[in-house]
């Protein structure tokens, strides 16, 4: 039997699948709405300073022929009214005792202003906080969101405000608009933090009408960054998650945030070390329903895989997270390509020839061209098995021994050791004792 | 012996009859699933007379999660492989497609259907639903096709012990003998009729209610009787000439190509169908695929109010096969097999019962068709004899009168769906008429003290 509740920082649920805070948690109706569903938890929309928001608020890229590949958004936090959406916490918590109620908060960086807003959450019987340091845009621009997200000393300095009266867990939910993730997330981490939310949405401009040369989405002929999400943004969201997971001075539960589409997605947040996901644009372009694959589809995975619990894969994928100067220089793959599967697109060669080391050659037999490798010439980058449209027609093919290892550090090692400069000449040397060419 | 086309080598053959669609690739499969809009209440679903979730489905073949799929599809539709093989498509769920509105090509619903059935089956069927427990009850059911398959199954889900009758040796209904070969494989059939069997359906084939087992017998062994008989032999016309050698029903016809034995099928070097529905064109394909060299068919209206659908008379006008449209035979002709049909030209006259134009013959119109052999396609007739010996059921035209909502008969411990109470339409709604019958006789049973 597949159990797939969990428990991030001390918030409980069903299963891993929260709403993020964002329109699709906006309301009672829709938070209720979504758990009959099957939705573990929510995070509800941000309340807090009261707050007005424009028309036009989303713009989207669509990807030769997909739709809304990423989405951004100039809203602001919920433009309800702060007593309305505490009352519909406290009711949807009423009715829905076992799935988790998140309480998103943002106000002004006043001690009074959180600690009175931290105690009203806490007496709707919420089961936790997420502070919102993230917003890119607007609360921004007014001293909070992103603004406090940004600065470590600010983001340690209101948790500790939220830490020192909340009875609940808080995560505290970071923006990926920083060049070093990790300092906030310890910030957090100083002040008692229950766990992070990761990631927020990413400054964005989404692009131009040729036309009308307006830029898109337009307030009235204005237009702004906004935050960037969706299926685009997994790949940043994912290393952000590994750059916090990885960070051992860290080392706090992760509501795992961006472009999660589906379980494989969800899967690989998990993977990375998040115990919950929340998911956003997913449900903005879908709607609720999509929890029945989520939950079945991962469900159906674990048992084929032999998991029965989260906790078991949580995290696995981790430890391969390394820095560069520990890969083995001497891991050596050529591309193949299995003939029998080509269709003659010659991609692969276009690719290689122009775009890489051209080490592919084009051989004529019955009309058409056959794409072959010149082994002894790759350099084994993979780029001709990135762009080949058939499955299993291009792969890499390990060469090396696989005892030996070199790593860029202990070369480095090496060389201090023999006194050898690192020059052209020298690397030479190294490349030329160990068969590798370069191009 | 007629006159008959000559044989064709093995490959010719299997050339002949391969399947018209093939299966997916997986990356053709996940491309055309990421091409699904993934529709709210998706007008495809609702043009699916058993509403799968097909959004739904197409999603989890998207995602990779191919046992869900298979779930979503089965939930709603037992006869999942013969309906994702030989559904007229384009006339229910592509057609309906969002995209048939964007003047953009439908999503591929029965393939997409197919390559995760087809998936389900590779993967040794895993268990997807959960029985009731057993509640002391039983049902028997006459007929092993689609709607007794289907009511089957839902009854075994429901907790009840299911005993399904079939006449013929090899159970499955017309996915077993009648679809054509080139969309429905034997092999296709018996696979759905293990997944029923899987879920406790005991299946007695050979055993032909009315002659080995009466049907009073089946109503005092049974709590309740679903009777899912299909149709017969098609009718005849009652012209002079009918049993010369040469002249056949479609249907027993199809059963003889449907053994996939094909040498062993004799068909005319030139062969005539009478009728022109989906039957009709499914002996003609079958007769040119085997080997006649000239096949005509025959129907006494045009073209517009000829019952085949589209996509049946595009393959027979690839197949080669003439129409004769207007044209009526009166007499066949020929020294002990038949040699030739007398046939006379129609005209279209006043609207009739059905709302179509009724054909009249024109006067001193009459000529030949000269052919080697006759298969009558007009419409298969009920087992009327069968049907009137079951105490108080009511008939009419030649269907089995049900509640529309419990697929109760006149009868109130026996149920029926299938072509007996439409008089012959689709798999899909035989596969939905005996799941709805299932519950029908749930509530019968569970309210019954
Ligand atoms: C030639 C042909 C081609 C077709 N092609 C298609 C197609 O491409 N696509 C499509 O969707 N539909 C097609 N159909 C229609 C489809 O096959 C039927 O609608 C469907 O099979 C009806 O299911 P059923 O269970 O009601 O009856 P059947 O499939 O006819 O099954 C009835 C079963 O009951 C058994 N039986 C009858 N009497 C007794 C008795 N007294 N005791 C025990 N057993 C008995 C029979 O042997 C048979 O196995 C086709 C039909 C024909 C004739
Ligand atoms: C329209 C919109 C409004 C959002 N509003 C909020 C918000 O009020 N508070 C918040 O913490 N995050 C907000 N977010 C960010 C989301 O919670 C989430 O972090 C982000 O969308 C990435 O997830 P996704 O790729 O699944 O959409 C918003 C996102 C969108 C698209």
């Amino acid at each position: 039997m597949v159990d797939l509740s969990i428990n991030c920082g001390g918030i409980k649920s069903p299963n891993p699948f929260w709403l993020a805070s964002a329109p699709p948690s906006n309301s009672a109706y829709q938070n209720c709405k979504a758990f009959e569903q099957g939705w573990g938890g929510t995070v509800w929309k941000t309340i807090g300073e009261p707050v007005m928001n424009v028309c036009n608020r989303y713009g989207s890229i669509d990807y030769n022929g997909e739709k809304i590949i990423g989405l951004n958004n100039i809203e602001l936090i919920s433009d309800r009214p702060i007593e309305v959406n505490l009352k519909e916490i406290a009711e949807t918590k009423k009715l829905w005792s076992d799935r988790a109620v998140i309480v998103s908060l943002m106000v002004e960086s006043k001690k009074e202003a959180w600690h009175d807003i931290v105690k009203r959450t806490v007496d709707t019987g919420a089961d936790g906080i997420e502070l919102n340091y993230g917003c890119p845009h607007g609360m921004s621009e007014r001293g909070m969101g992103a603004a406090v997200g940004q600065v470590p000393e600010y983001c340690q300095m209101i948790t500790e405000w939220v830490t020192e009266v909340s009875t609940i867990p808080v995560l505290v939910k970071l923006t990926p608009n920083v060049t070093n993730i990790r300092y906030p997330a310890r910030a957090a981490k100083a002040a008692n933090a229950s766990g992070l939310s990761l990631i927020n949405t990413i400054n964005s401009i989404m692009g131009i009408d040729l036309d009308t040369m307006k830029i898109q989405p337009s307030v009235g002929g204005l237009s702004s960054h906004g935050g960037f999400a969706g299926p685009a943004v997994k790949p940043i969201a994912l290393h952000l998650l590994s750059q916090v997971t990885s960070d051992p001075e860290i080392n706090l539960p992760i509501s795992g945030i961006g472009g999660i589409s589906n379980w494989r997605d969800a899967l690989e947040f998990i993977l990375l070390g998040a115990d919950s996901v929340q998911i956003c644009t997913a449900v903005m372009h879908y709607g609720f329903r999509i929890i029945d694959d989520l939950i079945e589809g991962m469900t159906n995975w674990m048992e084929e895989k032999g998991y029965s619990s989260l906790n078991e894969i949580k995290g696995k994928a981790i430890p391969q997270i390394a820095d560069f100067g520990n890969f083995n220089l001497l891991h050596k793959t050529v591309a193949r390509i299995d003939q029998s599967k080509c269709i003659h697109c010659n991609l692969c060669y276009v690719a290689c020839e122009d775009g890489a080391h051209q080490c592919i050659d084009l051989i004529p037999v019955n009309g058409h061209n056959k794409t072959q490798v010149r082994e002894e010439d790759c350099v084994g980058c993979r780029l001709c098995a990135i762009v080949c449209p058939v499955e299993g027609c291009i792969s890499m093919v390990r060469l090396d021994d696989a005892v030996s290892t070199k790593t860029w550090n202990e070369l480095m090692k090496d060389f201090k050791r023999e006194n050898k400069p690192l020059t052209w000449k020298n690397l030479a040397e190294f490349q030329k004792e160990h068969g590798i060419v370069i191009h | 012996m007629i006159n008959s086309a000559p044989k064709l080598s093995d490959k010719e053959y299997e050339e002949n009859f391969k399947e018209l669609t093939p299966p997916f690739t997986k990356n053709g499969a996940v491309a055309e699933a990421n091409r699904c809009l993934y529709c709210y209440d998706s007008p495809c679903k609702t043009a699916c007379p058993t509403h799968i979730d097909i959004p739904g489905f197409i999603k989890k073949i998207a995602t990779g999660n191919l046992k869900g799929s298979a779930k979503t599809i089965l939930e709603s539709n037992w006869i999942a492989l013969t309906c994702a093989k030989a559904c007229p498509v384009e006339d229910l769920c592509e057609g309906a497609c969002v995209y048939n509105d964007k003047d953009e090509k439908p999503i591929e619903i029965g393939r997409l259907q197919r390559y995760a059935i087809d998936n389900y089956f590779a993967s040794g069927m895993p268990k997807l639903f959960n029985s009731k427990d057993k509640n002391g009850k039983s049902v028997g059911i006459i007929g092993s096709g689609p709607a007794g398959l289907a009511c089957g199954a839902e009854l075994a889900l429901l907790g009840y012990d299911v005993q399904i009758y079939e006449g013929s040796k090899i159970p499955g209904g017309l996915s077993t003998w009648g679809i054509a070969p080139y969309k429905v494989r034997q092999e296709d059939s018996l696979k759905e009729v293990e997944l029923v069997k899987s879920l406790g359906v005991k299946i007695k084939t050979g055993i032909r209610i009315g002659e080995s087992i009466s049907i009073d017998e089946l109503l005092t062994t049974y709590d309740a009787v679903f009777i899912g008989i299909g149709l017969g032999e098609s009718s005849k016309l009652n012209i002079p000439g009918e049993n010369l050698e040469g002249i056949v029903g479609a249907l027993s016809f199809i059963e003889n190509v449907k053994k996939e034995k094909w040498n062993s099928v004799n068909v005319g070097k030139r062969v005539a169908i009478i009728g022109a529905g989906n039957t009709a064109i499914d002996a003609a394909t079958e007769a040119k695929r085997l080997g006649a060299e000239k096949v005509n068919i025959i129907y006494r209206r045009s073209e517009d109010e000829m019952p085949a659908n589209k996509f049946e008379f595009r393959l027979a006008k690839d197949d080669g096969i003439i129409f004769h449209f207007l044209t009526s035979p009166t007499e066949f002709f020929g020294n002990h097999k038949v040699e030739k049909i007398n046939c006379i030209k129609m005209r279209l006259g006043e609207k009739d019962k059905s709302g179509r134009r009724k054909p009249v013959a024109i006067k001193n119109s009459e000529f030949f068709i000269e052919t080697d052999m006759v298969i009558f396609a007009l419409g298969q007739q009920a087992n009327l004899d069968f049907l009137n010996s079951i105490p108080d059921l009511k008939i009419s035209n030649g269907c089995v009168i049900i509640d529309e909502k419990t697929y109760q008969t006149n009868n109130p411990k026996v149920f029926a769906g299938g072509d007996c109470i439409n008089g012959g339409k689709e798999t899909v709604n035989a596969a939905y008429d005996g799941k709805q019958a299932a519950h029908g006789i749930d509530n019968y049973l569970s309210n019954k003290k």
